[in-house]
């Protein structure tokens, strides 16, 4: 065997010391573990995660709830009862009942729709708006990304609950307005994050060999850079929902949102305070879920990005 | 640093134009007037009540006394309250808003990094997960539900604050806490977070190895280096501060300028919904921009920004 320096000095090895050893037959080296994907991997750290998972319980919880409480229950939440108001909690009325005589239990599962709701919608249309523009400034860059950039960063410094109460003002108070008007500044944060993520994709190799086999940018962009980007998205979405549950209670709260008799947590709060003394099971019930409600879903998203990032667990 | 400076200037300009163009194309798009009543009015008192307020004139004309009176600081008069001038309802509302703001965005600050430091102090011990267990509640419980709950509790079953008001030093106890928790736990987590890091770097180690107290290392080499975060976040806490004030001081009855703001909004006076608004976005916008300033005086690296930030 000859081996040969970079210069030219020529170095002769002995090959009678070497001897091959094959394979090792007593299997000390196998690997015994399953070699897991990534996606495999992400799952497995999440599972592992106790108060994410409580969190993604929790959540599964209320929305089944949400959905057949409302269904199966012989009670509806707009009919008045005004023989049986302000009932503590019973074997008809497990929450109880409010001022009208509505039931309290079938109110908190229709709030929960209503939260649920509109966190799920605002969070969808800022992914939708958010990873097409995003998408755009981090592929493109240059000009384009400049100016981009600058219209968001102007949209971003617009205080946003003006704007959600300026909207409010002048459309209808609804649970449309609502989300609408939350979707336009919401959409940013999502944006600058896919932005961050395609930067970074853009210069890798498969990138490179799907331009060279002759893929338009927006293939290359929505069938490899972006599903490439899907752990800080998914992160982003799910953080994004509990503001959202929160921004509707507020609003609603203050009674410029979602109007009675349509019950939402945040009209349940509203209309509990005032009897917080003598009722407080009216207050009881909506705080406790719409509470639990953003305590599972900032668990969960926790969860997600420790998942996804294994670094930042470490630290 | 200048450069930086202006660019950050010219943008927050650029916003309160956006927004206060906006606003007055927003308050005009309503239909109908704000001036019709449910009772009738005879034509001339509609239009002595129209010459008033200046809906007379052209839209564009309109806009542009709109603009003209808004560099005067002159917001206007109100509709619901007559012979009330906007100024003079911010004015006398605002100090009660700036007061709890005040105290709140300090009470922020201090209790979130002392929550942060003995969190990353006791990493993954108990004190660790305790600090973190009352940050995730912080973040969870809203505000419109923490208020309530302090009222009844300490107010009213103990009986050791007064349930409503901004009269005495005391009173300010449960609003503070019900408007900076969710602030609080946001800080302790950042603090947290980048301390725990900082607490690995080298000049910490050679801090240490040099024989320098605990407190010290934490107090001169760690706190602010992990303080960073904070800064960027605290035009934001800001805001929060004041957007949370509109529930909070709804629920204990003080009366500041969010709840002159839901009435506003309510009484559909436009007006007044419009200088508030403006006067919202004017402080929000300053104080970021203050914010934006500071973390770049107080990052080095920030120092010789020469380049524009990607």
């Amino acid at each position: 065997m000859r081996i040969e320096g970079n210069t030219n000095t020529v170095v002769q090895a002995n090959v009678d010391l070497f001897a091959p050893i094959g394979r090792d037959p007593s299997g000390k080296e196998r690997i015994e573990r399953k070699s897991m994907s990534t996606w495999q991997h992400i799952r497995y750290r999440l599972f592992s995660n106790k108060l994410a998972m409580t969190g993604l319980v929790i959540i599964i919880l209320i929305t089944l709830l949400a959905i057949f409480v409302p269904i199966i229950s012989p009670h509806d939440h707009f009919t008045n009862d005004l023989e049986n108001t302000n009932q503590p909690p019973s074997w008809n009325h497990w929450f109880g009942t409010d001022d009208l005589g509505r039931d309290m239990f079938v109110r908190t599962w229709k709030g929960a729709q209503v939260s649920l709701f509109v966190g799920v919608a605002a969070a969808l249309i800022d992914l939708v708006i958010g990873v097409v523009y995003g998408g755009i400034m981090g592929y493109y860059g240059g000009k384009v990304d400049e100016v981009m950039n600058r219209i968001a960063e102007i949209l971003y410094a617009i205080p946003y609950l003006l704007v959600v109460i300026m909207l409010l003002v002048v459309m209808e108070p609804s649970l449309t307005t609502i989300i609408v008007a939350m979707s336009i500044t919401g959409w940013i944060n999502m944006a600058w994050i896919v932005r961050g993520q395609i930067m970074q994709l853009k210069n890798q190799e498969y990138a490179l060999a799907s331009r060279s086999l002759g893929a338009s940018s927006m293939r290359i962009l929505f069938r490899h850079l972006i599903p490439n980007a899907m752990g800080p998205i998914i992160v982003t979405l799910t953080l994004s929902v509990p503001s959202a549950i929160f921004t509707e209670a507020f609003l609603s709260f203050l009674g410029l949102g979602v109007q009675s008799p349509v019950a939402s947590w945040g009209t349940m709060l509203d209309d509990g305070i005032n009897a917080l003394t003598v009722y407080p099971w009216r207050e009881f019930f909506p705080a406790l879920f719409l509470s639990l409600t953003m305590f599972a879903f900032n668990v969960f998203g926790d969860g997600l990005r420790d998942a996804f990032d294994p670094v930042m667990r470490k630290s | 640093m200048v450069r930086f400076i202006l660019q950050k200037f010219v943008f927050m300009i650029v916003s309160l134009f956006v927004l206060v163009t906006a606003t007055f194309v927003l308050m005009n798009a309503v239909p109908g007037s704000p001036l019709q009543r449910e009772k009738a009015t005879t034509p001339q008192i509609q239009k002595n009540l129209e010459a008033y307020y200046g809906l007379d004139k052209p839209l564009i004309q309109q806009y542009g006394i709109y603009l003209k009176n808004l560099l005067k600081f002159d917001l206007g008069i109100s509709m619901k309250k007559r012979f009330y001038s906007v100024n003079k309802i911010i004015a006398d509302s605002f100090k009660y808003s700036l007061r709890l703001g005040v105290v709140s965005v300090i009470t922020s600050v201090i209790a979130g990094c002392v929550l942060g430091i003995i969190a990353a102090l006791h990493h993954r011990k108990f004190l660790d997960n305790l600090a973190m267990v009352l940050a995730v509640i912080g973040l969870a419980v809203p505000s419109m539900v923490m208020a309530p709950l302090l009222q009844y509790l300490f107010a009213v079953k103990f009986r050791l604050f007064n349930v409503a008001g901004l009269e005495r030093p005391l009173d300010y106890v449960l609003p503070t806490i019900a408007l900076s928790s969710a602030s609080i736990a946001f800080i302790a987590r950042l603090i947290r977070t980048t301390m725990t890091e900082v607490l690995h770097a080298d000049f910490i180690r050679t801090a240490k190895a040099k024989g320098l107290p605990g407190h010290l290392i934490v107090w001169r080499h760690a706190l602010r280096n992990s303080m960073l975060p904070v800064v960027t976040y605290l035009g934001y806490l800001v805001a929060g501060v004041i957007t949370g004030s509109v529930v909070i001081e709804a629920i204990f009855a003080i009366p500041g300028m969010g709840k002159f703001f839901v009435q506003s909004v309510v009484d559909r006076d436009y007006p007044l919904i419009m200088g508030i608004t403006v006067f919202y976005a004017v402080l929000l916008m300053v104080c970021r921009f203050l914010a934006d300033i500071a973390y770049a005086l107080v990052d080095p690296r920030m120092r010789n920004f020469t380049k524009k930030v990607a």
